[in-house]
């Protein structure tokens, strides 16, 4: 079949319920290990124990995980001869379905006016990002990225004197503790840490939160970098801010770091944190002369 | 496991220590970052005016003794105009610090609920009060929306959906008390030890 005429709205819909109301197998088995890591009766039992309850009951419902359904972000990978331009007004008026269909709450408020647009569309709302690839097929992933963890995600200038970070691995360390410590309660944790090295003050924010769409039990093909995240990961959760801040032995789930090229002048450390509620699902649609098949994850 | 009803009384208030977990019931309303804005501009730094007065009168009706719940929540709209919360978990508090002190105690307030804890002067404020930060499980949107049995009514709702100020009837509505009216804050708690931990961490 011709894929240039396909229109996709209705399945990117349902990629969006998915999202929304179901949290990916790899979160939720973290939560459960999480919840028998932490002492009984405190409140860091009756966190977790509350989030798996809100979980299963999502889904079982059909309702949004997290009333703040977030920054939907689109990464959308393409076969050639496939226009962007469609997919764009298909993936926005999905999100405009979806909203009606109350899977999103209307997110995408005016900055100047004020003004809550209502369909979650907008000035450069939903995010998406295009890449050509040469597969045959489309293979689209999604992440809601909720406001509250948005807040305390942050951005490092190394060297850091304050901080004693430097211009390695080990100043990156240290400035991500420090964001970590900073977030306190503040995010939903325990979070998940998405890190980027290097780039430019862009292009390091959208490939820290590029790092969330990876399962938490991947591994970094970089031995450096693979260690450097099994080390935040542990020190991290010595902190002892516990799921919410309540204090307790997770504070993250997952770290996840990635390196790009930066200006010599340059050295950004960027922390996309999130949320215990990391909402990400995908999609992948494959042609052929029959027809198409579509696949959700 | 202590429960609460709106309006509490100072005495329920008192008796709460930081740590404690309650559950809620009764009349609160939901108001964020434009709610709080919109009160301290309209109702507090400056009389009154004829245009805002039928609200003013409603909102100190209904906060007296009740609680601000930091919600911003997806609704339903029913064809009969009614409306229902389908999720309804807390947003993060701290960006109403500047605000909430003076809106305690100009509604007074018994509390606030949210999530993220909040600062030294709305410690303060919950002291003077007395009222007591409560804060609930964020993102536990579709279980909290399960103790939120009927929504009231809506004001200010050209602010939108999120930012509006929803009257809701809750039911055991579960939460932990964080910052009680003895000056005690979680928060500030493990604040101070986790800084303990890093300023060891990075030695």
């Amino acid at each position: 079949m011709d894929y240039r005429t396909v229109d996709l709205t209705d399945h990117f819909v349902e990629l969006i319920r998915c999202a929304a109301t179901q949290l990916p197998q790899d979160m939720r088995q973290a939560l459960h290990q999480a919840r028998g890591n932490e002492t009984a009766g405190t409140a860091a039992e009756n966190a977790l124990d509350t989030i798996l309850l809100n979980v299963e009951i999502a889904e079982r419902d059909s309702t949004p995980i997290c009333q703040d359904t977030g920054t939907p972000i689109f990464e959308v990978s393409y076969p050639v001869g496939f226009s962007t331009r469609k997919l764009s007004e298909q993936i926005r008026r999905a999100a405009a379905i979806a909203t009606e269909k109350n899977y999103l709450r209307p997110n995408a408020v005016d900055s100047i006016s004020g003004k809550n647009s209502g369909d979650n569309t907008g000035e450069d709302f939903p995010t998406i990002h295009f890449h050509e690839w040469e597969e045959d097929g489309l293979h689209v992933d999604l992440l809601l990225k909720g406001g509250g963890c948005e807040n305390v995600s942050t951005q490092y200038k190394l060297p850091d004197g304050g901080l004693g970070a430097g211009r390695d691995l080990e100043g990156v360390r240290r400035v991500v503790l420090d964001a970590v410590h900073k977030a306190q309660g503040q995010g939903c944790g325990p979070a998940v840490l998405g890190i980027a090295i290097g780039g430019d003050r862009g292009s390091g924010y959208i490939k820290s939160k590029q790092q969330l769409f990876r399962p938490l039990d991947d591994e970094n093909p970089d031995p450096q970098l693979a260690a450097l995240e099994q080390r935040i990961y542990e020190e991290a959760n010595q902190l002892g801010i516990g799921p919410m801040g309540f204090g307790g032995s997770t504070t993250v789930l997952g770290v996840k770091v990635a390196a790009q090229h930066r200006l010599p002048a340059s050295y950004f450390v960027s922390v996309a944190y999130m949320c215990w509620a990391n909402r990400r699902a995908s999609l992948d649609v494959t042609f052929d002369e029959a027809g198409m098949e579509v696949r959700y994850a | 496991m202590p429960k609460l009803t709106t309006p509490i009384s100072d005495e329920a208030i008192r008796s709460l220590k930081a740590g404690d977990t309650v559950e809620l019931s009764g009349i609160i309303v939901t108001g964020r970052d434009a709610a709080h804005k919109f009160m301290i501009e309209r109702f507090i730094k400056q009389p009154v005016q004829p245009e805002d007065e039928a609200l003013y009168a409603e909102l100190k009706k209904l906060l007296d003794g009740s609680m601000i719940y930091h919600c911003g929540p997806v609704v339903k709209t029913h064809e009969d105009g009614s409306y229902s919360f389908v999720a309804a978990g807390p947003t993060t508090s701290s960006r109403e610090e500047v605000y909430q002190s003076d809106v305690i105690r100009h509604f007074n307030l018994k509390g606030v609920i949210g999530k993220g804890g909040m600062g030294a002067k709305t410690l303060k404020a919950c002291q003077e009060q007395p009222a007591v930060y409560l804060h609930a499980i964020g993102g536990a949107a579709s279980f909290i929306a399960q103790s939120v049995k009927e929504v009231l009514d809506v004001h200010l709702l050209e602010f939108g959906v999120p930012e509006a100020m929803w009257v809701i009837r809750v039911e055991d509505f579960p939460a932990v008390v964080t910052m009680d009216s003895h000056g005690e804050s979680l928060h500030a708690q493990i604040e101070a030890q986790s800084k303990e931990k890093l300023t060891a961490l990075l030695a």
